[in-house]
């Protein structure tokens, strides 16, 4: 009396619990336009890989890394010198960081050229935004925990921004360093918000962007759109998109892993709270165009600060971005050829700033 | 009857609907408040909200180990500061912190200037005025002088104390 189990029965058992052929039937009819930009359909898979290998690495670095400021840069150095690929997790983890926010940049333009943000996906556009603003409170607080002279600089350059805001800034600020100073309070805190408090927020605003792609289907362009119905070639999203895109990921996390075997990450000198800011001093390159906004404004421009200035057109520009999908709604020729002319401008000024405070 | 009834109730409805609705928001929100308010407090640090200095002077080495000309950083307690000998032979001192973003600046000899490396902003080493760059105020001073061949950094007294004394 042998049970014979084969995988369709396994299927059928399955299936009867946890209704697989719903989704199953779900991921056929799925089709992906097919067309000269599907390129770009690519990039929030490559983001998805990205962001799976941070929470994977950063879980690994904990197991070594100590949150306190006497021992948090012995850990580090530890974890590069002492422990077996220690080094290679870390520049993963760090490596991965830079490689996320750039293609980061370059999902938001592509799919704000490709209009992606029009009814009915403003909302998936909008948790985009949102995402890109938490990845970079990632960026900003992983790269204090090391402890190291520039984290701790950028860092304070970076409160004391957050500190210069009116109203709440000196509020927002106690709160963000935890005491008057940049020390145990500012590490501790910026710890708990990298590890667990971001995590958080992240991963339901990551499920509601992942799960409207679902809902919505994949955007079409215009031109696409207006094309006569035998000319609009589709694929299916379940098998041909999907093994595609795995292929994409194999492609991404390889980029990753070049960059950490060819130029694995580096550890500058360790953070003296008296020590002068050292020479050279430069934010991570995705924060250089905000930091070269502020060091070219004058002290004061009329009443106000340079730095206050600088803030309200950062802030304007991205009140443009969370505002477009409103405004340019697909129904105006004018409006829509305004949107692109204010992404072009946006990316311009974005590149421009950063090339120039690399330069400097 | 039955009908009578069931007019006065629906007359009825609204103002109480409306009130309930009041309570139920009133209800949210002071729930919210009673929420919100002890985490606020949990998370907001105890303590000065403003970096109080730890100490009123320190020592900043022997003068002759500052010829002039050079300046150098030190800790004023929990403060940065940083001590200048000018050509004109006297001793400057002033908190470090630049007075842009927070930065600790440094004193550069080849262009006899206090300087930051964060975003260039230079000071005057005898006044700690803005010279150049970003900064939006001067550096704010503490006092230099030397005692026993000691370059002694300390408080000024600030301009309330002052007052009092002359009173």
């Amino acid at each position: 009396m042998g049970i014979k189990l084969s995988t369709q029965d396994l299927y059928a058992w399955l299936d009867r619990r946890l209704s697989l052929s719903l989704y199953r039937e779900q991921a056929t009819k799925k089709t992906v336009p097919l067309h000269r930009q599907t390129f770009w359909y690519y990039m929030g898979g490559f983001l998805l890989v990205y962001f799976v290998s941070q929470v994977l690495t950063g879980a690994l670095l904990m197991v070594y890394y100590v949150p306190e400021i006497q021992s948090a840069y012995a850990s580090i150095l530890a974890l590069n010198s002492q422990v077996d690929f220690g080094w290679f997790f870390r520049s993963l983890h760090s490596w991965g960081a830079n490689i996320l926010v750039l293609f980061l940049f370059i999902h938001l333009f592509s799919t704000y050229f490709m209009k992606a943000y029009r009814p009915p996906r403003e909302i998936t556009w909008w948790t985009g935004l949102l995402l890109l603003a938490l990845m970079f409170g990632f960026g900003f607080t992983g790269y204090l925990l090391p402890w190291d002279e520039m984290a701790f600089f950028a860092t304070k350059i970076g409160i004391d921004i957050t500190a210069s805001l009116p109203l709440i800034g000196e509020e927002l600020a106690l709160l963000l360093r935890g005491g008057t100073e940049l020390g145990q309070g500012t590490l501790s805190r910026f710890f708990a918000i990298h590890v667990m408090f971001l995590p958080l927020i992240t991963l339901p605003v990551l499920g509601l962007h992942l799960l409207l792609i679902q809902l919505h289907g994949i955007s079409e362009p215009r031109w696409f759109q207006k094309l006569p119905a035998d000319k609009q070639t589709h694929e299916a999203f379940f098998p041909t998109f999907m093994l595609k895109d795995v292929m994409g990921w194999v492609v991404a996390f390889g980029l990753l892993a070049i960059l950490v075997a060819l130029r694995p990450w580096e550890l500058g000198p360790e953070a003296e709270p008296f020590a002068p800011a050292p020479e050279g001093i430069k934010p991570e390159w995705y924060f250089l165009f905000l930091f070269q906004l502020l060091r070219i404004l004058p002290g004061t421009i009329g009443p106000l600060e340079g730095e206050h200035v600088g803030m309200l057109l950062f802030g304007l520009a991205v009140a443009g971005l969370v505002l477009m999908p409103l405004w340019d709604t697909g129904q105006s020729t004018w409006r829509s050829r305004i949107a692109v002319g204010y992404g072009w401008t946006l990316l311009f000024l974005f590149v421009a700033l950063t090339i120039w405070g690399m330069l400097w | 009857m039955n009908a009578s009834h069931a007019s006065a109730d629906t007359m009825a409805s609204p103002p109480r609907r409306h009130f309930l609705k009041l309570l139920f928001t009133l209800f949210g929100l002071a729930w919210g408040g009673m929420t919100l308010y002890p985490l606020y407090r949990y998370l907001r640090p105890s303590g000065p909200t403003t970096v109080m200095p730890t100490v009123t002077r320190v020592s900043a080495g022997p003068a002759e180990a500052l010829p002039e000309g050079q300046g150098k950083n030190l800790a004023f307690g929990n403060i940065p500061a940083i001590v200048t000998h000018t050509q004109d032979g006297a001793f400057h001192a002033f908190n470090a912190t630049c007075t842009h973003l927070g930065c600790t600046v440094q004193f550069r000899a080849d262009i006899n200037r206090i300087w930051c490396a964060c975003h260039g902003g230079q000071y005057d080493p005898i006044t700690g005025a803005v010279l150049a760059g970003p900064p939006p105020r001067p550096l704010a001073p503490l006092r230099a002088s030397v005692e026993e061949g000691e370059i002694i950094v300390s408080q000024e007294p600030a301009p309330s104390a002052q007052t009092a004394e002359q009173e």
